[in-house]
């Protein structure tokens, strides 16, 4: 079994967003990349579906600009077997269209399962995974927290709203990690020793249509300034006054 | 005339409330374009409240009822989905960012070639375009993205937009959907309820969240009396949920949930910006916090700084007292 894992590069979580000039896009100046916290869960399950005998071969594969070769060399680290980088200028926030442009590249390379996180806690779009599933024909198992490989069937729950369902589908087949699934495991010292000599293969690609355009990008309204209502049990029932009286809320 | 589609959703037969919310945005929507509103309602036994989607703001309602519809399925509804935007041609297609909204939307999308937003949280018309506001970095930032193709799709992000009773009394026409037979690519085995009848955060008008200072899984008892007497659903930080005190579902955050309640109550959590991004959205924020310096205490609405194990069991005792 051939595992394709998409992972993305996204500003860390820690990093404070700062809009652009132009107000298109955000500047990266001075902003630390990490793997896409969701996917690291898809590097995983690859690496236990292959340690288990379950899976031959991992190939992980990322699309964006020249930075995304360091999350692939995270990839190599943490036991991937090849990584492919999809070379374009800039992502844009048009799920279809990234959609569209790594389906051309994911029917080149061929894969039994296809894992990869199940959302990029950049554009939080969670449209690809889905997307994808419908141009390559193949059926898509979202927000997975537990997954099963037998032979050529999958059986996968996926996390809904206050339930949990239990999905069975045929590989080959697209799945949306979900924390839950797996404790992502840190890279080997021999692993980083690995992914630095690493020669990382990039083939250049460039989306066609866009559907969806960015018009400006803006920070949230600035709240109003609060107050400390008091210390201690004793500010209480001032506060319950104010959440009755001034805010309305109770 | 043009057709707005409203995707609403069904839970246990019955209507949930971002259904309404959906309806209503396309109502609000068609005025400023002049289209048609056209609902559709996708389950098994659906009870007959469809046709007051009418006072809403629907003038006519799709029903897909069947047995095969009691679970959510991807190949059924997707093809339900389409077939409704054909039959109507409809331009614009909204539906609500739920678990499923947003496993089925993309899915539409990608096979109508249509530009799709995701969890929007604000939609305008200029000069024509259809523009739709998407948080972006869980929050931290907003982008705000024109849609160019002939179908345009977005998923409204529950709780931030009202439902509204535009047309009281008024009962929308009813049209019956057949299911299509296709076949099916994914088979549901089980679906397992998660927490009983709790309510979930992205549903909650109230929310109490426990952090790092709540200190144990034990002690979140006082967590969840406090959200007991108020309604609300518990929430959970980060820390609350690695530490294994709390389930994954209740994490609010840049890799949990995002929400947007009338009042958030963080009992014992310094907001982290990552905390911050996924709740900064709430309309009256309250931190009960011992930390004085900690970054919530400057950002909320209402704080008390004090130890949550006296000020929490206060408050349950003081809102009580005005519930009766």
């Amino acid at each position: 079994m051939k595992i394709l894992v998409l992972v993305k590069q996204v500003p860390d979580t820690e990093a404070t967003i700062r809009i652009s000039g132009d107000r298109k896009k955000i500047d990266e100046a001075g902003v630390k990349f990490i793997v896409n916290p969701y996917d690291e869960f898809a590097i995983e399950e690859a690496l236990k579906l292959k340690e288990s005998g379950a899976a031959t071969f991992i190939v992980a594969v990322s699309l964006g600009p020249d930075r995304v070769k360091e999350a692939l060399r995270t990839a190599v680290a943490m036991g991937v077997d090849d990584v492919l980088h999809l070379k374009t200028a800039d992502l844009g926030m048009d799920g279809l269209a990234t959609a569209q442009l790594l389906s051309e590249s994911i029917k080149e390379i061929g894969f039994d399962l296809l894992l990869m996180g199940k959302e990029a806690i950049d554009d939080g779009n969670m449209q690809v995974g889905p997307m994808l599933a419908e141009l390559l024909d193949v059926p898509c198992l979202s927000v997975v927290t537990a997954l099963q490989v037998n032979g050529a069937s999958v059986v996968a729950e996926r996390e809904g709203d206050g339930c949990a369902e239990v999905l069975e589908a045929q590989l080959p087949c697209i799945i949306t990690c979900q924390k839950g699934l797996n404790e992502p495991r840190y890279p080997s010292i021999r692993g980083v020793m690995l992914a630095k000599k690493k020669e990382i293969a990039e083939k250049i690609v460039q989306s066609a249509n866009h559907t969806v355009s960015v018009e400006s990008l803006s920070y949230p309204q600035a709240r109003q300034a609060g107050m400390i209502v008091g210390e201690g049990a004793a500010a209480v029932p001032e506060l319950v006054k104010k959440l009755r009286e001034e805010a309305k809320v109770i | 005339m043009s057709t707005i589609l409203a995707v609403t959703e069904c839970r246990d037969g019955k209507l949930h409330k971002t259904s309404l919310e959906v309806v209503s945005q396309a109502k609000a929507l068609s005025e400023k374009i002049g289209a048609g509103v056209v609902a559709l309602v996708i389950g098994s036994g659906i009870s007959v409240e469809s046709a007051s989607l009418g006072e809403y703001g629907a003038t006519k309602v799709l029903v897909a009822d069947g047995q095969a519809l009691e679970n959510y399925q991807p190949d059924l509804y997707k093809s339900i989905i389409i077939e409704a935007i054909r039959q109507n041609s409809a331009e614009i297609v909204l539906a609500p960012a739920t678990a499923i909204g947003k496993d089925i939307m993309p899915r539409v999308a990608a096979r109508l070639e249509a530009g799709m937003v995701s969890d929007c949280t604000k939609i305008l018309v200029q000069d024509h375009t259809i523009q739709a506001e998407h948080p972006i970095f869980a929050g931290k930032a907003f982008a705000l993205l024109s849609v160019n193709s002939a179908v345009k799709i977005i998923t409204l992000r529950p709780s931030v937009f009202d439902a509204i009773q535009t047309n009281p009394g008024v009962a929308a026409p009813v049209e019956k959907v057949g299911l299509p037979a296709i076949e099916i690519k994914v088979k549901t085995r089980e679906v397992k309820k998660t927490g009983g009848n709790k309510l979930d955060v992205a549903d909650a008008d109230i929310i109490v969240t426990g952090g790092r200072g709540v200190r144990s899984a034990e002690n979140f008892k006082i967590i969840e009396e406090l959200a007991a007497c108020l309604n609300a659903a518990v929430g959970a930080t980060r820390a609350a949920v690695d530490s294994g005190w709390r389930p994954h579902e209740e994490q609010v955050g840049q890799t949990g949930k995002v929400v947007s309640p009338n009042l958030y109550i963080m009992c014992g959590a310094s907001g982290s910006i990552q905390h911050w991004a996924g709740m900064s959205g709430a309309k009256c924020i309250v931190a009960v916090n011992k930390d004085p310096n900690a970054p919530i205490i400057e950002r909320a609405d209402y704080s008390i700084i004090g130890d949550l194990f006296e000020v929490v069991p206060a408050l349950i005792e003081e809102i009580r007292k005005i519930r009766g």
